[in-house]
């Protein structure tokens, strides 16, 4: 079984942001990234599908600057088998981002294409769908259990109130969601590994696209909390104030 | 990853920009360790450390992940690391709780290193992957209740029979002592003031005559086992004896491998409680205000940050000349003394500023600040490592 994961370096979630002077984007400097936390379910999943299967090969393919080599290299560390590297700074209009992702994946004979769910840095949920559209390809998308067996998978989806099931044929696009595994930590045996796995860049062009950022702001600072009283007499003051202050009642 | 982590998770020390002389697999090796830590050593470290229990479930998912004896080679299932990248995997688990650390320092530098640096062929083979794999568990019969500081001056004997040795003698303060089962003691095989005469043996510690006993009433190193061996007529085969084993130098050089990783380790306890007290300080209000508001507490935190830059740097230099094989035992010296000191300080400090929440095992100030007390004594003490630099500036041996 051929298996590609797509995968995109974001800020690390405990990283502290700063937004840049243009007001559009974030100030990179100091900050950490890490492989995007989605993508990490994508990557586990993965490499427990071909140790299951016991043969087959693991692809990573992040779109990015030359420094998403590092957020690859982490993917080899985990045991991804080689990465590719689709050399560009991006854009905000994922439709832009899926069409040069499905270049490279075309007729390269994937039998599985694996997402998260989205990237934790613009939340957009876009571009796994659109590379399973633009690769005339079926996709479960947001998938919290998933097994893959004679040419099929079966997937499950956490809905409101419950749990869908799905089958399809394969080959297929499948985008993580949390839930789906536990990642693995990287071995240190697997960290050196990775630097002799092979990473091939190419650099790509995107299309202008038809969405652009215009602005980007941090939510507002939260407030002290308040403490009205311990114990039940402190109940009708409370609800007074989640009443006439807060407005939550 | 889990995702949408608490910020409050450790993210280390970081004032002058280390990281970029870092390589980027030094920088993901010590991340994923630090991982780790905070996955499995986090949430059991302070209930262990009350119940004095070393977390032995803990073994497997270390070995796994490559930390045992990691700068040995590859070929004997270790993960060849560099030696900046094994100092970063010490401040990492010490950043824990420095009886984890120990225990990896000495399965790491004194069990597998002396099998590596001073067995045979077939030693090697025999017992390097089960240690690095941790199914085996080493520990280092050197210092005895008579001999600390002065190992050179041990009683404990080995004498050569016509089909093997015969070991007779008793070692304490043997961390892994009670749980290991594989034990590398250092004994005379000539008169008892022949200190040339000290060799190296591999000791299973199921051999007839061999007791560990667990060191009761510790109040530091709480999570770590140590304890006190006793060889009674203990009777090895001729191949026990580590073959390139030689003077009380073989002894010295493990335990210089042993305190160039402490000298990563104190950082790492360092800058957990670092860490505490710069949180603690900005939430806790006192006064109307948060304490890190007022000068004394700022005069605090600076004094720890830059103590803790100045150690990261001696044991980055430190890692770098070890790689380029200039290191020297006086080095070493210099970068344990120091920064074992420092962390010691910085972990009183560190407790102080938390008040009276200072004293609970839900903070980590006091416990670190009880551990280092051990590793400030263990592996030559503050006091030795300060002769021993004596020495290198006089030429005189004040001891």
């Amino acid at each position: 079984m051929k298996i590609a994961v797509c995968l995109k370096r974001v800020p690390d979630t405990t990283a502290k942001i700063v937004v840049g002077g243009d007001g559009k984007s974030i100030d990179e400097n100091g900050v950490k990234f890490v492989p995007n936390p989605y993508d990490e379910y994508a990557l586990e999943a993965a490499i427990a599908l071909k140790e299951k299967a016991g043969a087959g090969e693991t692809v990573v393919v992040a779109l990015g600057t030359d420094a998403a080599q590092e957020t690859i290299r982490t993917a080899l560390a985990m045991g991804i088998d080689r990465g590719v590297l689709l050399q560009s700074p991006g854009s905000a209009d994922g439709f832009e981002v899926a069409k040069a992702i499905a270049g490279e994946l075309k007729g390269q004979g994937y039998d599985l294409i694996l997402f998260g769910k989205m990237a934790v840095d613009d939340y957009n949920h876009q571009v796994g769908v659109m590379v399973a559209e633009l690769l005339e390809l079926p996709c479960v998308s947001a998938v919290s259990a998933l097994t893959v067996e004679g040419g099929a998978l079966t997937a499950e989806r956490e809905i409101e109130g419950g749990v869908e099931q799905l089958a399809c044929q394969l080959p297929a696009v499948v985008t993580a969601d949390k839930g789906i595994n536990t990642p693995r930590l990287p071995s240190l045996k697997g960290i050196m590994a990775a630097k002799k796995k092979p990473l091939e860049t190419k650099p790509v062009s995107l299309g202008a696209g038809s969405i652009t950022v215009t602005s980007l702001a941090l939510p507002p600072e939260r407030q002290a909390g308040k403490i009205v009283g311990e114990g039940p007499d402190a109940v009708p003051a409370l609800v007074q104030l989640l009443r006439t202050e807060a407005k939550v009642i | 990853m889990p995702v949408g982590t608490a910020t409050s998770q450790f993210t280390g020390v970081d004032f002058y920009h280390l990281d970029s002389v870092l390589s980027e697999e030094e920088r993901a090796i010590r991340d994923t360790v630090r991982a780790w830590v905070d996955e499995h050593l986090m949430p059991v470290i302070g209930d262990c450390y009350i119940q004095g229990k070393f977390p032995k479930q803990l073994i497997p998912g270390m070995a796994e992940l490559g930390v045992l004896g990691a700068n040995l080679p590859e070929e004997y299932g270790c993960a060849g690391l560099n030696n900046v990248a094994y100092g970063l995997i010490m401040q990492e688990l010490e950043r824990g709780d420095s009886g984890i650390r120990s225990f990896a320092s000495v399965q790491g530098a004194l069990v597998m290193y002396p099998i590596y640096a001073f067995g045979s062929d077939e030693q090697k083979k025999k017992w390097l992957p089960s240690l690095a794999k941790g199914t085996d568990i080493g520990c280092f019969g050197l210092t005895e209740p008579d001999f600390g500081s002065n190992p050179g001056g041990m009683i404990t004997t080995a004498k050569e029979t016509k089909d093997g040795w015969v070991l007779n003698g008793t070692k304490m303060w043997i961390t892994n002592g009670s749980q290991a089962t594989v034990a590398v003691v250092w004994a005379k095989t000539g008169a008892v003031d022949d200190a040339k005469s000290i060799r190296g043996f591999i000791v299973p510690t199921d051999t007839k005559g061999f007791t560990g006993k667990d060191q009761k009433g510790k109040l530091s190193l709480r999570a770590s086992d140590t304890a006190e061996l006793h060889l009674e007529d203990v009777h090895l085969p001729k191949d026990a004896i580590l073959p390139k084993s030689g003077g009380l130098k073989s002894p010295l050089m493990c335990l210089t491998q042993a305190r160039y990783g402490i000298s990563w380790g104190a950082i790492g306890a360092a800058m957990a409680c670092y860490d505490e007290a710069v949180r603690y300080a900005k939430n806790r209000v006192m006064f109307g205000k948060p304490i890190g508001a007022t000068q004394i507490q700022q005069v605090r935190l600076a004094d720890m940050l830059t103590e803790i830059t100045k150690a990261q740097l001696l044991s980055l230099q430190l890692g770098r000349m070890k790689d380029a094989g200039t290191m020297t035992p006086q080095h070493v010296s210099m970068a344990k003394r120091n920064n074992v000191n420092m962390a010691t300080e910085c972990a009183r400090e560190a407790r102080r500023l938390l008040g009276a929440n200072g004293i609970l095992a839900e903070y980590h100030s006091m416990r670190h600040m009880a551990n280092l007390e051990s590793v400030y004594t263990y592996e030559g003490t503050h006091d030795m490592h300060s002769l021993i630099l004596g020495q290198e500036i006089t030429g005189i041996a004040a001891y």
